[in-house]
């Protein structure tokens, strides 16, 4: 006979309720604990330099800049602080960029230079840099980055044309990212094989990723396209989660998938793109970010997106530190220093873990 | 209470006609109706017509309803998710779809309640990549009663069951139904079960309607011949219930 219950245990019920609860707390410290650990990055990051400061000295320099040599002063906020910024809203931007990608595309490898992004990117900073063409007249100044992120937007208005199309799954949208990351490098080592060397070294230097040109206009703008996106994640943090569950299952709970997959590549697209355009190409950020993130608070995006902005900004602010130490004297691309550091830390994860972590 | 009417409901996937003309009378809330046929006749696409996941022409009318539309819930076959959530985690995301981030306490309660109900409050913390089918398909009615439908339609809830989880699953949604006043839709495949559990059958072959009325009236040895091939008797059990004898196929 059926023996399914009507009546409810008290006890049972409380445990419910309560690991429930204590899981909430249990993420929501975990969050605390990066923020945490993203100040301190972000102080080290500051007193580190070809002149070496304390922390005490930084941190006076920082509350009470009037009352601390110029000297110090000046190298803090003005050389410094921009490039330690930059470095934390570029891993957020990109991290949560990533995060997104690999929600509304289902794929673990999904990152925002999965969907030829960032090749675009790199395409058009080597059109700058080595034919001279400006994509944008009248900001020649700023031709490298406005190139570059002029075709990170063509190449993802592209995708979003392409996505809109009947009968396109992810799977098409995926295969599509490689094609232009294909194509966009293919066309990138053309631009190298005519290069001067001046040009070739600036284009290398470019694909390389580097903070070191940050300024705080540049801070300013990433800052505030995430300031802008953030919330427009937020608002759907139900709904992209529950496309985690699949396609039919998100549609059973109302919400319209197609609708949410492209307001949510938009804005994909404007996270990775502009970044890109400032600092070049760092790559390991977008994808790796977002898997630490879900290993530490899963995919519930009122974590998820938090935990991936802040891993991103603690991965790429550690980066810089590390990028700063490994040779004293001399600043290593981050590009390259990120996955140098990320990836033994990834694997790290992966191995101490060892649970399922998509 | 509420009730469903299904008035010449037709879909296409591109040129492709997958419904024709389904239509019915009232199916009352508090009844669970069986919807049979074989595999790819259309009983898929016609829920998700009347939940409005697909478009089409024709229309599903609710009466008595108090949330429209937003009363209908669908409940897909296994989805085979990989998130990385917890079974609760889940369960609070079906319910709280549309609503804020804060989930009050009053709606913990309920999930608990329904975990105890459905006898799964043992998995409410593994995660659903851990799970076996027949498990997720017990997570999966918990996501969709959750959601408090006045319509549920269930696209073979049971298939991944033991026979002793199928009888208490359908034995429980039988009184749950009856006691929320709510109209159930199940696709199922087992005949037996059909006879024994559900008020009514809609049986749907080709995209087309073939019959529907009383579930006793409807599950006959013509029927079964017709729309399964088979030859099949319907006999009466020592306690009274009609079952299907199957011979052979025809």
């Amino acid at each position: 006979m059926a023996t399914i219950a009507t009546e409810t245990s008290a006890s049972h019920l409380e445990t419910g309720r309560g690991q429930y609860r204590a899981l909430v707390l249990r993420r929501i410290l975990i969050l605390v604990g990066i923020a945490l650990a993203l100040c301190l990055t972000l102080t080290l990051d500051m007193a580190l330099g070809p002149a070496r400061y304390t922390l005490a000295q930084v941190l006076s320099a920082l509350t009470n800049p009037t009352a601390v040599a110029d000297q110090l002063r000046v190298v803090i906020w003005d050389i410094r602080m921009p490039i330690a910024l930059m470095a934390i809203t570029v891993g957020a931007s990109l991290s949560l960029a990533g995060a997104q990608m690999q929600t509304i595309l289902a794929n673990p490898l999904a990152s925002p230079f999965t969907l030829g992004i960032s090749a675009a990117a790199g395409f058009g900073a080597a059109l700058g840099l080595v034919g001279g063409v400006a994509l944008f007249p009248g900001a020649v100044e700023l031709m490298v980055p406005i190139n570059a992120f002029v075709m990170a937007m063509v190449a993802s208005m592209f995708i979003y044309g392409v996505s809109t199309l009947r009968g396109v799954t992810v799977e098409t949208i995926v295969l599509l990212g490689i094609a232009l990351v294909f194509t966009f490098n293919a066309a990138l080592s053309l631009m190298e094989y005519l290069a001067s060397e001046q040009a070739l070294a600036a284009v290398v230097f470019w694909t390389m990723g580097s903070l070191t040109k940050a300024t705080w206009t540049k801070v300013a703008v990433t800052a505030a396209i995430l300031v802008v996106c953030v919330p427009l994640f937020a608002r759907q943090a139900w709904q992209l989660t529950a496309l985690r569950l699949g396609d039919d299952k998100a549609a059973s709970f109302g919400d319209n998938v197609r609708r949410l997959r492209l307001q949510a590549l938009i804005i994909i697209s404007l996270l990775a793109s502009i970044p890109v355009s400032f600092v070049g190409t760092i790559g390991f950020v977008g994808l790796v970010g977002p898997h630490i993130a879900r290993m530490l608070v899963g995919e519930d995006q009122r974590f998820f997106l938090p935990g991936s902005i802040l891993c991103g900004a603690l991965l790429l602010s550690a980066t810089s530190v590390v990028s700063k130490i490994l040779i004293p004297g001399a600043v290593l691309p981050i590009g390259v220093i990120t996955a140098l550091v990320g990836v033994p830390f990834f694997f790290s994860l992966i191995f101490t873990q060892r649970r399922r972590a998509w | 209470m509420v009730s469903l009417t299904l008035d010449n409901l037709g879909a296409s996937y591109g040129r492709t006609r997958i419904l024709d003309g389904i239509s019915t009378g009232k199916l009352e809330g508090g009844c669970l109706t069986a919807v049979v046929g074989p595999n790819a006749a259309g009983k898929s696409t016609l829920f998700k017509r009347i939940a409005g996941l697909i478009k089409g022409d024709g229309k599903a009318t609710l009466e008595g309803s108090k949330r429209g539309r937003d009363g209908i819930c669908y409940m897909p076959q296994d989805t085979g998710a990989n998130a990385v959530l917890t079974v609760y985690e889940s369960i609070v995301l079906a319910s709280r779809q549309g609503a804020g981030w804060r989930v009050g306490e009053g709606d913990l309660a309920e999930i608990d309640r329904l975990l105890e109900s459905l006898n799964i409050a043992n998995l409410a913390f593994r995660n659903l990549g851990e799970l076996s089918g027949g498990q997720r398909q017990l997570v999966a009615i918990a996501q969709a009663l959750a959601r408090n439908p006045e319509v549920l339609l269930m696209d073979e809830p049971t298939s991944a069951l033991d026979l002793h989880r199928q009888i208490e699953v359908l034995d429980f949604m039988r009184r749950l139904a009856a006691k929320r006043g709510m109209a159930v839709l199940i696709a199922i495949h087992d005949l037996n079960h059909a006879l024994r559990y559900c008020d009514q059958t809609l049986v749907i072959a080709n995209g087309r309607l073939i019959a529907s009325g009383r579930t006793a009236d409807i599950v006959t040895a013509r029927m079964l011949r017709e729309t399964y091939r088979i030859d099949a008797r319907i006999e009466t059990c020592s306690q009274g219930l009609p079952h299907v004898i199957v011979d052979a196929a025809a």
